[in-house]
């Protein structure tokens, strides 16, 4: 299905009722119209050629450029650097004991590659707003942030940032929401 | 309350939609609760001969009906065609019942545009209520209706309109976001941006020319500023997260979130980039803020007090207040147009909802009844607010009026629409 052509169809039909919506909701007794408005009754206007009516929207797109070099310790799936997703409890940014390993490793390879950079992403299950959740995934960035810390690794190779519900799964239950509750480690350049 | 239904309402209108549709003419089935008990008999007479003629009254028409506020008139069974008021056999349109109608008139100029009159009548005073002028170039014609519309809507309930607008939204689709741009009443959709990372968090400029968003292409929000026409500026990429990008009332800065790799924090920043400020400092979450209409005050969500709720904090900086005290969990905060409420989302057992603060009382009016309401936005009018919902898994948008009397839902899905936002009125 051709989707502007549905959201044309979907906005158009939805309009309706937005409209609508700004009904009077006192029965009218008058028996005929009447002038309602203060001010000027005729109105005479020349809009400048392209004025921000909308008639000249120019679409920009993004290039997806993406790197993609294989064969380092960071990829190799039996190496545990390839671990990067540390999951978390409900409502919670605590990093739990079992992903003690992954976040020793990474620093071990941070403190050993002084030119490496980690980006933490935190991530939010969808329920709630997704800035709010963004805020709330920008939490458990920071609690990874502070483990590598601990480990000595320093600020300036590590950024946090939080992606929010962006990354979530679509889930309609709790089990499917903790995938969700997670902070994702990615190397600069990934 | 009175429930009406329109069954493909837009099929004629809306013709060319259902050409590209592989499965066309699927009606559209909208429930509308509430409603005007008495809308006004109005008969919108073509503007003249010809297609620009027909495109203008059938969008006039089109938009007068969607307010619920008049019954536009079958016109095919008048003999007659005025296009100018004096040409107008007044017991003709008061035999069909007519209250008001509008005539007018396109023509076309020596330099290809157009020029649009028209004229609003009262039929039982045979008397013009207002008339307007447009020189336009014939890609207007579709706009210069809408404000048409708005004219005559305002001339006949009091209100401003709000069909000469634009709403901007963003589309998932095949694993890629796309910011939309479409007029108020659905049509003419354009695409201004389209990227396989997330988009969130569209603001219009009070100019109505410019929206603000958070774009993760670079794997990370960052905040950037766009013109309709295409033009793009970076606001804010600091080390982090930027996000939740909030219009001043002036269109000369935003309010916005950043982290530094820290919790988020509300800083203000000039539409250019410039000229930094941090406005809130806590080990709290400070986010999405939203300006006062006189640009004294941002209100925020804040989890400071260990729940989200609602704050204020002078737009200078200094001691945030609370704001929202019913409920355990209010985020979203959007004030309305005319300042003297505050929109917001509520976590009402663990269904989230679109309320309304009134901010001289303090009472809160839940309006929604959705489990995943989100977004609110505010109609450059006030009266109607629109919100992103969940329906059946995927995202659409919804709206309820500000007095909480009329709700409504597309019962059709099948896009993944979220992150609505009004547009201001196009002069």
């Amino acid at each position: 299905m051709n989707n502007l052509t549905f959201n044309k169809k979907l906005l158009s039909t939805l309009m309706l009722a937005l409209v609508l919506t700004a009904c009077k909701s006192t029965p009218m007794t008058k028996p005929s119209i009447e002038d309602k408005s203060v001010g000027q009754n005729t109105t005479t206007t020349t809009p400048a050629a392209g004025a921000d009516d909308g008639s000249t929207v120019k679409e920009v797109s993004l290039d997806d450029a993406n790197a993609n070099d294989a064969g380092n310790p960071l990829k190799d799936p039996n190496n545990i650097l390839s671990k990067r997703n540390i999951y978390f409890d409900f409502d919670s940014d605590a990093v739990k004991a079992e992903y003690r390993p992954l976040v020793e490793a990474h620093a071990k390879y941070l403190l050993s590659h002084k030119d490496a950079r980690v980006i933490v992403q935190g991530n939010a299950d969808e329920r709630g707003t997704r800035e709010y959740n963004l805020a709330l995934g920008q939490r458990r960035s920071v609690a990874v942030k502070k483990a590598l810390n601990v480990l000595g690794v320093q600020d300036e190779q590590i950024e946090t940032v939080s992606y929010g519900e962006e990354k979530s799964t679509g889930c309609a239950d709790e089990a499917c929401f903790s995938k969700d509750r997670r902070a994702d480690i990615v190397y600069q350049g990934e | 309350m009175k429930i009406f239904r329109f069954l493909a309402f837009f099929t004629s209108f809306f013709a060319s939609t259902f050409l590209f549709t592989p499965v066309a003419n699927a009606a559209l089935e909208i429930e509308i609760s509430g409603g005007s008990a008495q809308q006004i008999p109005i008969a919108i007479v073509p503007f003249g001969q010809g297609e620009h003629a027909a495109t203008m009254s059938g969008i006039i028409a089109a938009d007068l009906k969607r307010s619920g506020l008049f019954r536009v008139l079958e016109t095919g069974g008048v003999a007659s065609r005025p296009t100018d008021i004096t040409q107008i056999k007044f017991a003709e349109w008061s035999a069909l019942q007519a209250q008001a109608m509008s005539v007018g008139t396109i023509e076309p100029q020596a330099d290809g545009k157009l020029k649009v009159s028209f004229q609003l009548a009262d039929v039982l005073k045979q008397t013009q209520l207002t008339s307007g002028q447009y020189n336009i170039s014939p890609s207007q014609l579709r706009i210069t209706a809408h404000k048409i519309a708005d004219a005559i809507y305002q001339k006949l309930t009091g209100e401003s309109g709000i069909f000469a607008s634009h709403i901007a939204y963003i589309n998932k689709s095949k694993g890629r976001y796309t910011l939309q741009v479409a007029d108020a009443d659905g049509a003419n959709p354009r695409t201004m941006l389209s990227s396989k990372e997330p988009i969130i968090s569209p603001a219009w400029a009070p100019d109505g020319n410019r929206i603000a968003y958070v774009s993760f292409e670079k794997k990370k929000p960052i905040i950037y500023v766009q013109t309709l026409g295409g033009q793009r500026t970076t606001v804010a990429s600091f080390k982090g997260n930027n996000s939740a990008p909030a219009w001043s009332p002036d269109g000369n800065k935003l309010a916005i979130v950043l982290t530094h790799g820290a919790n988020s924090q509300l800083y203000t920043i000039n539409a250019d980039g410039s000229g930094l400020k941090q406005v809130t400092k806590s080990s709290a979450i400070d986010t999405e803020p939203t300006w006062s209409t006189d640009g004294q005050w941002i209100y925020f969500t804040s989890d400071r007090g260990g729940r989200p709720q609602i704050y204020k904090v002078s737009s200078q900086g200094g001691d945030p207040k609370r704001v929202s005290f019913e409920g355990a969990y209010n985020v979203s905060p959007r004030f309305s147009p005319d300042g003297k409420s505050l929109a917001m989302i509520r976590n009402d057992g663990g269904r989230f909802r679109v309320a309304l603060q009134d901010l001289n009382s303090g009472q809160v009016q839940l309006l929604s009844d959705g489990g995943q309401d989100e977004s609110p936005s505010f109609a450059p009018n006030g009266r109607v607010i629109l919100y992103a919902t969940r329906n059946g898994g995927r995202g659409a948008l919804a709206a309820v009026s500000a007095d909480g009397r009329v709700k409504q839902r597309l019962n059709e899905s099948g896009g993944d629409i979220r992150e609505p936002a009004w547009g201001p009125l196009i002069k």
